[in-house]
């Protein structure tokens, strides 16, 4: 169960115009603009719900999931995840979830896909059993086979994709944070890691919150959807109460965003 | 205990991998450490009365330096962690249940003994076997060479926990350029690693032989030939214990402030 209460992120952005003067006055007065990322959000998200988090860019999904994985402190609000805080005892809170970020790598990059398991089963302290089990699972559902002993530098990034999400659930987390998890990957690779992740939800009970930029990630997996937009929570409900006849699903986002005037 | 472990076995596992590396590492070290030779030994045939150590200790100095120099240069940083808090790969770091700092500092140590281990056996070797005064002597006695490994081994967990310091500071000045250049210049002048430290004028010496400095590769590498006497041993060792207790300390003080307010660069 994971709870937000008035959840408040700022970041302090130093700004100046382009060319040569504005940087020589730049050396002795700086300007800062504060950026509220988040600005009192609010949600409660109960176990084994599948949620996704969209947004337009620049909108605070982002720095939600990382308050939310421990590793960004927010200003102000409060937040619980199965009772504890994040960012207060960061490393018993991170054991109990995995976390994907689709433009980031947690695999090591010139050795076998292989190592970098072995390294997170201790990393995690899994028992061996354990971790025969789950890796004979991920790897039969998300087809690994052939990857885990080539290094990492070699696999294409739908395959690189497929070996990241196994890494993050590794130590079997009850919660999994992935952070746009399909991105720039082709419709095979996009298929296997939505359909990976659907059966994940629905036979382990994982609870999966997702962010995205691709609509029909959304559609195919998200049976609730939490709209945010220039830090603040728009709209909290399910896929068919934004969904307008036949329209394709981009279109209706695209609409929303503009209703909502967060771009 | 064994996460750290482990991240430490991987990390050596991968240094090893790196030949050509090493062997172009063991060519420099080879004509760096012939050059420096050379230059002491011009010197010593002016007036060899005039210098601290004997022809022969400064030799053996040299080229345990060259040896294990892996250990001891603070220039040789690991980028890829420099990378994480540049580009924000911390971000994978920080949702492990792991501390940052250890596992830094077992990465730090690994990175080095990796390095060092494909480096140092050649070097010493065929330094072994050159005539002497040009080589590397026997250690003065089975004691220094004991003495010699123990501060060999607290050697490299100072210089690992000073370039702790360079790194995380990092996550405060964005660009790790400056301080890189201001603290790794420093450290080389003070530790000994352009001149040997007994080589310095006295009132200079001993300021610098309290320095955290003066706690990486000045206290072994003059150990070996016996250029220390008892009670100096007993005082650098101490003093070795002394620093990398407080530069550990420090080091996991100013990561834990670092962590608070963190910012992940680049989204």
């Amino acid at each position: 169960m994971i709870t937000v209460n008035h959840l408040c992120k700022s970041y302090r952005i130093a700004k100046r115009n382009p060319g040569f003067t504005a940087a020589c006055k730049a050396l002795f007065h700086r300007e800062y603009e504060i950026i509220h990322a988040l600005k009192d959000v609010s949600f409660t998200i109960s176990d084994g719900e599948m949620v996704g988090y969209i947004g337009p860019n620049g909108a605070g999904k982002s720095s939600t999931i990382k308050i939310l994985s421990g590793i960004l402190t927010p200003e102000g609000g409060t937040v619980s995840v199965d009772g504890r805080v994040p960012w207060k005892n960061r490393i018993e809170h991170v054991r109990q979830i995995g976390v994907v970020f689709g433009q980031r790598s947690q695999l090591w990059w010139d050795v076998p896909v292989m190592d970098s398991f072995e390294l997170l089963k201790d990393i995690y302290s899994v028992p061996t059993p354990q971790y025969k089990k789950s890796l004979e699972e991920l790897t039969a559902l998300l087809h690994l086979e052939e990857l885990l002993r080539s290094p990492v530098r070699q696999l294409s990034l739908g395959q690189r994709m497929k070996c990241e999400i196994a890494a993050s659930l590794l130590h079997n987390p009850r919660i999994l944070f992935l952070d746009e998890p399909t991105i720039g990957l082709d419709a095979v690779s996009k298929l296997a890691v939505r359909e990976f992740i659907l059966q994940l939800n629905k036979e382990k009970g994982t609870t999966v919150i997702l962010t995205t930029h691709d609509m029909q990630d959304i559609e195919a997996l998200a049976s609730r959807i939490i709209l945010i937009g220039k830090g603040q929570i728009l709209m909290d409900g399910n896929i068919d109460s934004i969904k307008k006849g036949s329209a394709a699903i981009d279109e209706t986002v695209a609409e929303l965003y503009h209703s909502y005037e967060v771009v | 205990m064994k996460k750290y472990f482990s991240f430490f076995r991987l990390r050596f596992t991968l240094g090893l991998q790196y030949r050509v590396a090493a062997l172009a590492g063991i060519a420099t070290q080879f004509a760096w450490g012939f050059m420096e030779v050379m230059i002491f030994a011009a010197f010593y045939r002016g007036d060899k009365n005039a210098f601290p150590m004997s022809l022969s200790a400064t030799c053996s100095y040299i080229w345990l330096g060259q040896g294990f120099l892996a250990f001891f240069a603070t220039w040789m940083m690991d980028n890829e962690i420099f990378d994480s808090i540049l580009k924000g790969n911390i971000a994978y770091e920080l949702c492990r249940p792991i501390d940052i700092y250890n596992i830094w500092f077992s990465k730090s140590v690994a990175v080095r003994l990796s390095r060092a281990m494909l480096r140092c056996f050649p070097i010493l070797l065929v330094a072994a076997f050159l005539p002497d005064p040009y080589g590397l002597a026997k250690p003065e006695s089975c004691l220094h060479f004991f003495l010699f490994i123990l501060t060999l081994a607290l050697g490299l967990l100072v210089t690992a926990a000073f370039c702790m310091l360079i790194y995380i500071l990092t996550f405060y000045t964005i660009s790790p350029q400056g301080l890189r250049i201001l603290f790794t210049s420093a450290a080389d002048f003070f530790s000994g690693g352009v001149i040997p430290l007994p080589f310095f004028p006295e009132p200079v010496q001993k300021i610098m032989e309290l320095l955290p400095f003066a706690a990486m590769q000045n206290v072994s590498l003059r150990i070996y030939s016996g250029s220390m006497e008892t009670d100096e041993m007993k005082k650098a060792i101490l003093l070795q214990l002394f620093w990398l207790f407080i530069l550990i300390f420090t080091g996991k003080i100013l990561c834990r402030q670092a962590e608070k307010k963190i910012t992940v660069q680049g989204g």
